[in-house]
């Protein structure tokens, strides 16, 4: 569009100050992108191969690997168990005692780990709500822990995931006779899936980093409740290139942890119908 | 195999109260957008509740509110089309068809429908009226005692339309099963319906049996 030279020099400034505001609010947010990327940059620049391998040859390593790689592999395991069918449940029920129940699941997510932990040991301990066998200080004790913090976000991205599931499908399925289990399986499950993997990658993440309510609840016991973060914690006050290696195995793992979320969250963009 | 039902539903806004017998061949339902016609078909497949009356499809009671009878919508046996179709866009045109049905009766349909060629595919390479043929295949394909299409032929273009409503026109007449079908187009209702039942703001306002039918009976 022309403007008329007259009135060029008027519609020039209140331009220039829209776009300098813009800049503004851009520079203002990349302040939190620096503060965010800082410490991880800190962690992995100036680690060479050499101080990997030495960090990695400590014996704390590779027991807390593959501790946490099973550990996490479990509660993964059960939380998708569980977690699905009550991600479908909460997703297709309107009744209150639903929604009660999915405002209950995010329980965890605000309670402090230390609580949780605590919480934990009272309700499956040696004198827990439960009696008798007492979970602590087992190895099944670092899966419960890790459960009772990660399978909250699986359930939330499951259960939006489910939600977006056209409704038209699952009635479709019904007058063709499927019973609710196969609408579950051969519906539900696959037109979400992107979001349930998106979710399972962001839980299992979450499980992999659980140090506090492991730590009350399972121990820090080397070789059977020591996990990856457990022993970054350990190793810290006596060999920092030990520490620093687990950290930056962690942090890989993460990243991947978190281009599988974006690529499925993408994907389930792309595929909305 | 007949169909008769008088429903009483309220829908939001709407209150339905509608008395319909499909004979043996097909209901035509039209009217205006809103009338209800798309929610009744809902409450014949039983995915919506109705507050009273009845349904009976073959001799079979399907829904009857005085003696406490509702069969779930996965016991009815009746196909359902919807507008959108709905087909599962994760599996292939001959999983689709399936999906309610023994592999048997799935390949005979697809071959009735002349879909084996797009056995294979996905939805969503499909035309709008090879799309059109996969859903009603899936929903014969369970060997249904009724059928229910909402606008079968309202997304298609002329050359398909003509196509799909005679290959519509055939296949009802071979199966011989009760069917209500809404349209908004005047053609396909006479070419289709054996009555035309109009429906303005929830009820039945006018019915017409079509002395010669669409199917040349």
């Amino acid at each position: 569009m022309s403007v008329p030279l007259s009135q060029r020099g008027e519609s020039e400034a209140p331009r220039l100050r829209l776009r300098a505001e813009r800049i503004g609010l851009a520079l203002t947010g990349s302040v939190l992108v620096c503060f965010l990327l800082l410490p991880v940059v800190a962690l992995v620049s100036g680690e060479s191969i050499d101080d990997l391998r030495a960090g990695l040859s400590h014996p704390l390593v590779w027991p807390a690997l593959r501790l946490s790689l099973l550990t996490t592999s479990l509660s993964l395991f059960f939380t998708l168990l569980f977690g699905a069918p009550l991600a479908w449940t909460l997703a297709r029920s309107r009744s209150r005692v639903a929604r009660a129940a999915e405002a209950a699941v995010q329980l965890p997510v605000v309670i402090p780990p230390a609580v949780a932990g605590l919480a934990l040991l009272l309700a499956f301990g040696r004198h827990g709500l439960l009696g008798g066998h007492s979970l602590a200080f087992t190895v099944a004790a670092v899966v419960v822990a890790e459960i009772f913090v990660s399978a909250p976000f699986f359930v939330k991205a499951a259960t939006s995931a489910f939600r977006r599931v056209d409704a038209r499908y699952v009635d479709v399925a019904r007058t063709l006779g499927a019973s609710p289990v196969r609408v579950f399986l051969r519906v539900g499950v696959p037109l979400a899936l992107p979001g349930i993997v998106s979710g399972a990658a962001m839980s299992w993440a979450r499980a992999l980093g659980e140090f506090g309510a492991t730590l009350m609840f399972a121990g820090n016991l080397p070789g059977r409740t020591q996990t990856v973060p457990l022993a970054i914690y350990a190793a810290f006050e006596v060999d920092l290139t030990a520490a620093r290696a687990l950290a930056v195995v962690l942090v890989a793992v993460a990243f991947v942890a978190l281009v599988v979320m974006r690529a499925a969250w993408s994907r389930s963009a792309g595929e909305a119908p | 195999m007949s169909l008769v039902a008088r429903i009483a539903a309220h829908a939001g806004e709407l209150l339905l109260d509608v008395e319909i017998d499909a004979g043996d061949g097909t209901l035509v339902l039209m009217g205006a957008n809103g009338a209800g016609k798309s929610t009744l078909l809902s409450i014949l497949a039983g995915l919506r509740p109705a507050d009273r009356g009845f349904i009976e499809v073959g001799g079979r009671v399907l829904f009857d509110s005085e003696r406490g009878i509702d069969v779930p919508p996965e016991a009815r046996r009746i196909g359902w089309v919807p507008q959108d179709l709905a087909l599962f866009p994760h599996l292939s045109v001959a999983a689709n068809v399936a999906f309610g049905a023994g592999r048997e009766s799935a390949l005979s349909v697809l071959r009735d429908l002349g879909l084996e060629p797009l056995a294979d595919r996905r939805p969503g390479s499909l035309s709008g009226g090879e799309k059109q043929r996969v859903a009603l295949a899936r929903a014969l394909a369970s060997r249904p005692r009724a059928l229910l299409l909402d606008e079968p032929l309202s997304a298609l273009d002329v050359q398909a339309r003509s196509e799909v409503r005679a290959l519509l026109a055939e296949t009802l007449r071979r199966l011989a099963i009760p069917a209500v079908m809404v349209t908004h187009d005047p053609e396909d209702a006479r070419f289709l319906g054996d009555r035309i039942a109009v429906m303005e703001a929830g009820r039945i306002v006018r019915t017409d049996v079509q002395t010669i039918g669409a199917t040349g009976t």
